[in-house]
């Protein structure tokens, strides 16, 4: 391990998460509230502590696959930290586990609040606790090597670390190229939000922060019944479409930049992504027309929306789910597993390894009757190495182990079982609102400190797909001569 | 620039290593998706696993838009044919590499049906390169600038030598010819000298000037050493053969030794001039009953490694005077350095860093000013050519009335046929050849060679 070079990385970070709070103290100047100081003294913090780690003179310059994933996990827990005292000093959140809880919550663009009461908080708090989705949901560490100028080769373990998907690939040779093409669409997409968002009737501010919530996929909101609260079918409309837009992988959207519409309609997680999304909305329709809403209009504008919000791991809610039929919900629960695609900025398992599975099993069936058939599995005409296809399936089952895990912890509340199960999986794949007490209209400010610990981890894991997290927790990681 | 590379071997890894550190954008396309692996893993270029020869491939690799396209497959006609279907999908510039002498003699028909741009055959070149090492005994490493007119020596100091113990000032009036000193590797350190520099043993310098007169410097300060008139080559292969007939050229005496009669044969009907013997190149005997120890230089080139560091180890052991050996694997070249081999030729790396020489000269014809660039004492100083244009801020103005950033020092400036070695009262006219020797900095417009507030005058 260079850990010399890791923690001159991590001061670089700190200084762009610096200047990534200079957008939130502008707003704060501007409404003139009293958390101006907190964020300037916030910004000094991290300087000063940036500084020092960043005068640190490595050996070696070179940073090889473990130590790419331990920048990524030491920074984002870094990140989150520092994060975290804007609302600690402006009092806006006075403990410090739950500071934590809603830095960690805005950074992995989960949108679980531990927050009863979200509106009287100043508005620069409040547009930082919706930035750091913006942040997180294409990656902090990716954000560094879109601006320094000397991203290297092997800043692609960086890369692959932070991105989702099973396999994160470059669309130009460049790696300094491929992340500003990534971050390129990600602001336009954002800008063209926010203009519709406006042409709502929202204003400015209200446009950013839930433009900057369904761009990250994350779902804070500045208010306390979330999108609810603006009661127009076209605000649903706009991000009902914006967030399914985020949810796709961002590759497709240079395919489109470079004129391949072809590869776009070929593109098979694109189709199952698509394929799920119209499904899960006629069957939630079909099952609450009639029970919960009497207009089938009505009930398409909020199925869409809440499928929308869940699969695409945003956690916006429009409406009450927690008062739907089981059905529904349980659809709900099925989508929150499932995610958005790779490449994208949303979070669970994603669509491309639940594409892999099903197609492992279907060879795993086909390998039973003709035991002697050699089957190759192809995504888009293309074969998957054996190795990703173990990976994925080691993914599947890691992801299921630490969701049992949490549980059981949670549980030790004492809360109902919904509310404990929901919330876990709501955690871990980066949702927000699950069932229960945590559902749309509800918080997890009930939680022991130990819960919310674990549900912060759980976040954490989550965004950064488990293994970057894992190997903190592994004894060989952390020795100087890996044997 | 946008550079395609079929094939990831030894020659395409380098060349992408080469390429994308000098800020192309390379994509590497190969069958192997293990070989892949290691570009995709320790360099910041695209890869492709895939057939180069396929059109959806080459298309997937961006080919419309590539400015070059470089095959080195170890097939030759798999290059020809990517380099012809590239051409026809829009490639600007293609070089492949072929090496069967036969397809070399019809090589003119081929570039021109084939578009081929440049054409590299890897045993040619090593042997051309050998064959200057050896016209060139003193020294371990020759390259060229301005087109061959300037040369930058690497010459190791020893023992017998006369400069030992004498500061830089002083060689111009002990030794008539007018060359600088650049660079010098003293133990692991660059080291950019002045005048008060003195040269001690074991020192690596690299001397820069007219390639005549750095020729004159070796022969005047190294006693024994003159031009070498023996050389023996052992392995027949196709570098032998070059190399033979280069040395018979310039009037060497060649004598090969090669283990299979079949191809003794056919040498020595290929080659009159030389001494072709039928014998086992690593024993003992053999090279010592046919004179080792009288030859003037040592050339080993049998298709394995170990055999030929051995056997040029024997050479040197029984004093002979310049010693080249071949290896394939390059890994090891900084062990091998230490051996006390002169020089280590790699086919591979000679076919990447011409090629690398020729892409330079491309993004020159793009705008890019630098002419030559050479990676020097392992990448650790450059020796760059620069062309000088109205753009550069500080022409017609002495030298010593410049301030240069520290670690650079301005080694020659070629005016038309002329090779001025400056002093302090040369100036740089428009249209001047300079070249530069700089430690540990990148430069890419001469303008910046200049120090804050170095030009007099300038407000």
């Amino acid at each position: 391990m260079n850990f010399r070079m890791i923690f001159k990385r991590l001061g670089v970070v700190l200084f762009i998460e610096a200047a990534c709070m200079v957008p939130s103290l502008v707003v704060s100047l501007i409404y003139r509230q009293d958390d101006v100081k907190s964020f300037l003294l916030s910004i000094l913090i991290l300087l000063v502590f940036g500084l020092g780690l960043y005068l640190i003179k490595p050996v070696t310059t070179n940073i090889y696959t473990r130590d790419g994933f331990a920048i990524v996990a030491l920074g984002w827990l870094m990140v989150s930290f520092f994060g975290a005292l804007p609302f600690v000093i402006s009092g806006a959140i006075p403990s410090i586990m739950d500071a934590l809880f809603e830095s960690i919550s805005g950074f992995t663009t989960t949108g679980a609040s531990i927050l009863r009461e979200i509106e009287g908080l100043p508005k620069g708090i409040l547009f930082w606790r919706s930035f750091t989705h913006w942040m997180g949901g294409m990656g902090v560490l990716v954000l560094t090597l879109a601006i320094l100028p000397s991203a290297k080769a092997n800043s692609l373990h960086i890369m692959k670390a932070e991105s989702p998907g099973p396999n994160p690939g470059k669309l130009v040779p460049k790696i300094g190229q491929t992340v500003k093409i990534l971050y390129g669409i990600y602001i336009i997409l954002t800008v063209v939000h926010v203009v519709f968002l406006l042409t709502a009737g929202m204003s400015l501010y209200d446009s950013f922060i839930h433009a900057f919530g369904s761009a990250g996929t994350g779902g804070f909101s500045n208010r306390n019944t979330s999108v609810a609260a603006f009661n127009s079918a076209y605000v649903d409309i706009i991000i009902t479409v914006f967030m399914l837009l985020f949810g796709i992988n961002f590759t497709l959207y240079y395919q489109i930049f470079k004129g391949n519409f072809k590869s776009i309609l070929q593109d098979e997680e694109l189709r199952f992504y698509v394929g799920t999304v119209v499904a899960a909305i006629i069957l939630v329709t079909l099952n609450i027309n009639g029970k919960v809403f009497y207009s089938i209009w009505e009930s398409i504008r909020y199925s869409a929306f809440q499928v929308g919000s869940i699969i695409t791991t945003t956690g916006y809610a429009t409406t009450d789910f927690n008062l739907w039929p089981v059905f529904s919900k349980c659809i709900l629960i099925m989508l929150m597993f499932i995610g958005a695609s790779a490449g994208s900025t949303g979070g669970a398992i994603k669509c491309i390894r639940i594409l892999l599975l099903v197609k492992v099993i279907r060879r795993e069936i086909a390998k039973i009757i003709h035991p002697r058939s050699v089957y190759t599995v192809k995504v888009g005409g293309r074969m998957i190495e054996e190795e990703t296809l173990s990976g994925v399936m080691a993914f599947f089952f890691l992801y299921i182990l630490i969701f049992a895990a949490s549980v059981l912890v949670v549980s030790l509340d004492g809360i109902d079982i919904v509310s404990s199960v929901t919330s876990v999986i709501a955690t871990i794949g980066n949702i927000g609102p699950g069932l229960g007490i945590v559902g749309p209209i509800g918080n997890y400010a009930d939680f022991s400190v130990i819960s919310k610990a674990v549900l912060s981890i759980c976040m954490i894991i989550g965004r950064l797909e488990i293994y970057p997290v894992l190997l903190l927790f592994a004894p060989t990681f952390w020795r100087r001569v890996n044997i | 620039m946008k550079i395609i590379i079929i094939g990831d071997g030894k020659v395409g890894y380098s060349l992408a290593e080469n390429l994308s550190k000098e800020n192309s954008d390379v994509t590497i396309i190969d069958k192997n998706a293990e070989a892949l692996k290691k570009a995709g893993e320790f360099l910041d270029v695209m890869c492709i696993k895939g057939n180069g020869v396929s059109t959806k491939i080459l298309l997937e690799a961006g080919v419309k838009e590539a400015d070059l396209l470089i095959a080195a497959t170890t097939s030759d006609e798999m290059n020809m044919v990517c380099c012809l279907t590239a051409k026809k999908l829009g490639a600007k510039h293609t070089i492949a590499r072929i090496r069967d002498p036969e397809y070399a003699n019809e090589l003119s028909m081929l570039k021109a049906d084939l578009g081929l741009d440049m054409v590299i055959n890897p045993e040619q070149a090593a042997a051309n390169e050998i064959a200057r090492l050896l016209s060139f005994p003193s020294a371990v490493n020759v390259e060229e600038f301005a087109k061959g007119r300037v040369e930058l020596v690497e010459l190791k100091v020893t023992a017998e030598m006369s400069i030992i113990g004498m500061q830089l000032k002083h060689i111009s009036s002990k030794i008539s010819s007018s060359i600088l000193i650049g660079a010098v590797l003293r133990r692991d350190e660059v080291i950019i000298p002045n005048g008060v520099f003195e040269i001690r043993e074991n020192d690596t310098l690299y001397i820069i000037g007219r390639s005549s007169s750095v020729f004159n410097f070796c022969k005047q300060i190294s006693k024994g050493s003159q031009k070498v008139k023996n050389v023996m080559i052992v392995g027949g292969g196709r570098i032998a053969y070059y190399l033979a007939k280069y040395l018979d050229e310039t009037g060497m005496k060649v004598k090969i030794i090669e283990i299979d009669r079949e191809k003794c044969i056919a040498l020595s009907e290929l080659l009159p001039n030389a001494l072709i013997i039928n014998g086992d190149g690593s024993d003992d005997t053999v090279l010592q009953s046919e004179n080792l120890s009288d030859m003037g230089a040592f050339v080993s080139l049998t298709g394995r490694d170990e055999e030929n560091l051995m056997s040029a180890l024997l050479a040197k052991q029984w004093g002979v005077q310049k010693v080249v050996a071949k290896i394939n694997r390059i890994n090891y070249a900084g062990v091998i350095k230490n051996m006390g081999i002169d020089s280590v030729v790699s086919p591979k790396m000679i076919t990447a860093n011409h090629i690398v020489r020729y892409v330079r000269g491309l993004k020159n014809a793009l705008g890019n000013p630098v002419e030559t660039l050479y990676k020097i004492i392992g990448d650790q100083a450059e020796a760059i050519e620069f062309t000088a244009g109205a753009s550069t801020r500080f022409l017609d103005i002495p030298l010593k009335n410049l301030k240069v950033v520290q670690g650079v020092i301005v080694a020659a400036i070629v005016r038309k046929n002329e090779i001025i070695i400056p002093h302090g009262k040369d100036v740089i006219k428009p249209g001047d050849s300079v070249i530069l020797i700089a430690k540990d900095k990148k430069f890419s417009d001469l303008n910046d060679i200049i120090a804050p507030g170095g030009i007099p005058d300038e407000l």
